[in-house]
């Protein structure tokens, strides 16, 4: 298997040879990566920001934002600014703690998963044992946040659309997690890194969405329901009802939330893309490749090609995710509430259960096939 | 001390910082939400201390059980039961409040005493760390068999259980004019709009 290139080796070793102590090197290591994400993670806002409002023009044949920036693509930064400078307001009777702790309890888990999320053999910042677990784990904490912020804001629109959030927001856990359960049993490890080197080898062909269609459709539905997209918005549903727990919410509080739920989007996209389209595995296979003209696997040039490729390559499939999940939201009607989860509780935890006993059973009668 | 040694050790004490600090307040706040929202945070940190113990899926499975299952089912229960309780003083409710105190007291100097005087056996044996699942796996399938199915049978019929309670549709049949039983009724009942009590002689 190609290790691809080593970033952390390379780089305490070249501040060891300008005399650093080894343990010094590895403590300037180790913020960068995490820098590195968390500025991926913010930038990727501004770019699905900027992709949801042309793309959702050009569904209404209108153009868009046009003048911040060449093509409006300054407009995100624009709102962004917008938010910071827009007065921070705690409503009266309010409980001011509650009030500021909720967005910050929403946004922090989604920013903490990016810890798993590989770019690369060694492009992750860390490759934990447990990875999709952690992630399944993390996002649960999410239902807290909204609860907080909707009891906080002393409004019961705000209890109310908390309450439904929250609830939105178990249900579809549970599909999720038996659909990323499917995907576990045929790699035989949490780990997002096995996952998808289980999937490397055979370029398209060996992708888990051909053994796993009914998982990749259950695992999108309930992440655009835990992301709150539509047709699954109705906590806030922008401007048609009261915008639920966020009602009360003005300024960068308001902007948390904001992030939070691109973040997500994108995270999502990202989490899809590696259970289910290969992570950063091309659909023609670069090892493949490059045996067929006989470079060898461990040569320097190739392996920076195949690492940046790699990049490219689970961008490339996060951002067609996001691409289909805004074409939804013009495409789909929104759900109402009892049909939401009905769908959650009645069609989707059904069809994930039996979807994780036929890869059990297709796993022990076709070991070959699905990683037995 | 390497610098690992010391983020241990910083973590460590603010992570037991939070712990006790969070339980004191769950149990000591009047604010029965805040207790709530304190218990989420009690478990958090105890997962983070299960992680400086190398038990990272136990940590991941504590985040997942108690603070994504829990403490929401807690916080669901709290906001939605709508209990109106009179206040009444009780005369002498020192009394209760120092008894308490003295029992809690009392356990917890003995469970220090205990604490200080075992003479724990602390393993040399290096942490399991990430293959802890495979471990945990082979042990659920050979030695703990039979605790592991019951539970997981448990789950199911939990899981069913909650799949048939939500296919139920409860459509009661009251035969018209005659009156609705207590038990289906709302103790919101929705009233006539005043507009429309307020006009009687307009109705056409």
């Amino acid at each position: 298997m190609n290790q691809g290139i080593d970033l952390q080796g390379s780089f305490v070793n070249t501040l060891v040879d300008l005399g650093l102590p080894a343990g010094a090197a590895k403590a300037l290591w180790l913020p960068l990566p995490m820098v590195v994400i968390l500025v991926g993670a913010t930038v990727s806002i501004f770019v699905t920001v900027w992709l949801e409002r042309k793309i959702s023009a050009a569904a209404q044949q209108r153009i868009g934002p046009e003048f911040a920036g060449p093509l409006g693509t300054l407009q995100a930064a624009a709102d962004g600014i917008k938010l910071i400078f827009k007065e921070d307001i705690t409503p009266a009777k309010a409980d001011p703690i509650l009030f500021t702790l909720g967005p910050a309890i929403v946004v922090i888990p989604v920013f903490l998963s990016y810890l798993i999320v590989p770019f690369g053999q060694n492009l992750v910042i860390t490759d934990i044992g447990v990875g999709i677990f952690l992630w399944i784990a993390l996002s649960s904490i999410a239902p807290i946040g909204l609860l907080m912020s909707g009891y906080s804001s002393n409004n019961k629109y705000s209890l109310l659309g908390g309450l439904r959030a929250a609830a939105q927001s178990i249900s579809y856990e549970i599909p999720m997690a038996l659909a990323v359960l499917a995907v576990v049993l045929m790699s035989n490890s949490l780990s997002t890194i096995d996952i998808v080197n289980q999937q490397s080898g055979y370029g398209i062909l060996g992708w888990n969405i051909w053994r796993q269609p009914a998982g990749f459709l259950i695992f999108w539905i309930a992440a655009l329901a835990e992301c709150e997209r539509l047709p699954f918005d109705l906590p806030e549903a922008e401007e048609e009802l009261v915008a639920g727990y966020q009602t009360e919410y003005t300024g960068m509080k308001f902007g948390l939330f904001y992030v939070g739920s691109y973040v997500n989007l994108v995270l999502s996209a990202l989490i899809v893309s590696i259970l289910y389209l290969g992570g950063w595995e091309s659909p023609v296979s670069v090892s493949w490749l490059a045996s067929l003209i006989g470079v060898s696997e461990t040569t320097p040039w190739l392996q920076v090609i195949t690492a940046s490729l790699g990049i490219m390559m689970t961008l490339f499939k996060a951002y067609a995710l996001v691409f289909i999940a805004v074409l939804l939201r013009w495409t789909v009607p929104r759900v109402r509430i009892d049909q939401l989860l009905d769908f959650g509780w009645k069609f989707l935890l059904p069809v994930s259960l039996v979807n994780l006993l036929l890869t059990a059973a297709l796993k022990l009668t076709f070991p070959m096939a699905f990683g037995g | 001390m390497t610098l690992a040694e010391g983020v241990q050790l910083v973590a460590f004490g603010i992570l037991t910082a939070m712990t006790l600090g969070g339980a004191l307040g769950v149990v000591l706040l009047d604010n029965i939400v805040y207790s709530a929202f304190l218990l989420g945070g009690v478990f958090t940190s105890m997962s983070g201390l299960y992680i400086l113990l190398n038990a990272g899926f136990v940590a991941a499975a504590q985040v997942l059980v108690y603070v994504g299952a829990v403490s929401v089912l807690i916080l669901f229960g709290i906001m939605l039961v709508n209990k109106e309780q009179p206040f009444v003083a009780v005369k002498q409710a020192w009394v209760g409040k120092v008894a308490t105190g003295a029992v809690c007291a009392g356990l917890f100097a003995l469970l220090t005493i205990s604490t200080l005087n075992t003479p724990w056996a602390i393993s040399t044996e290096v942490p399991t760390g990430d293959m802890a699942t495979v471990t945990i796996g082979i042990h659920f399938f050979t030695d703990y068999l039979l605790p592991f199915e019951l539970a997981s049978v448990l789950l199911l019929i939990a899981l069913i259980g909650a799949i048939v309670l939500a296919r139920r549709e409860f459509i009661p049949d009251v035969a018209p004019g005659s009156p609705e039983s207590e038990a289906l009724q709302l103790p919101e009942r929705p009233r006539e709009l005043v507009s429309s009590i307020a006009s009687p002689d307009t109705e056409s």
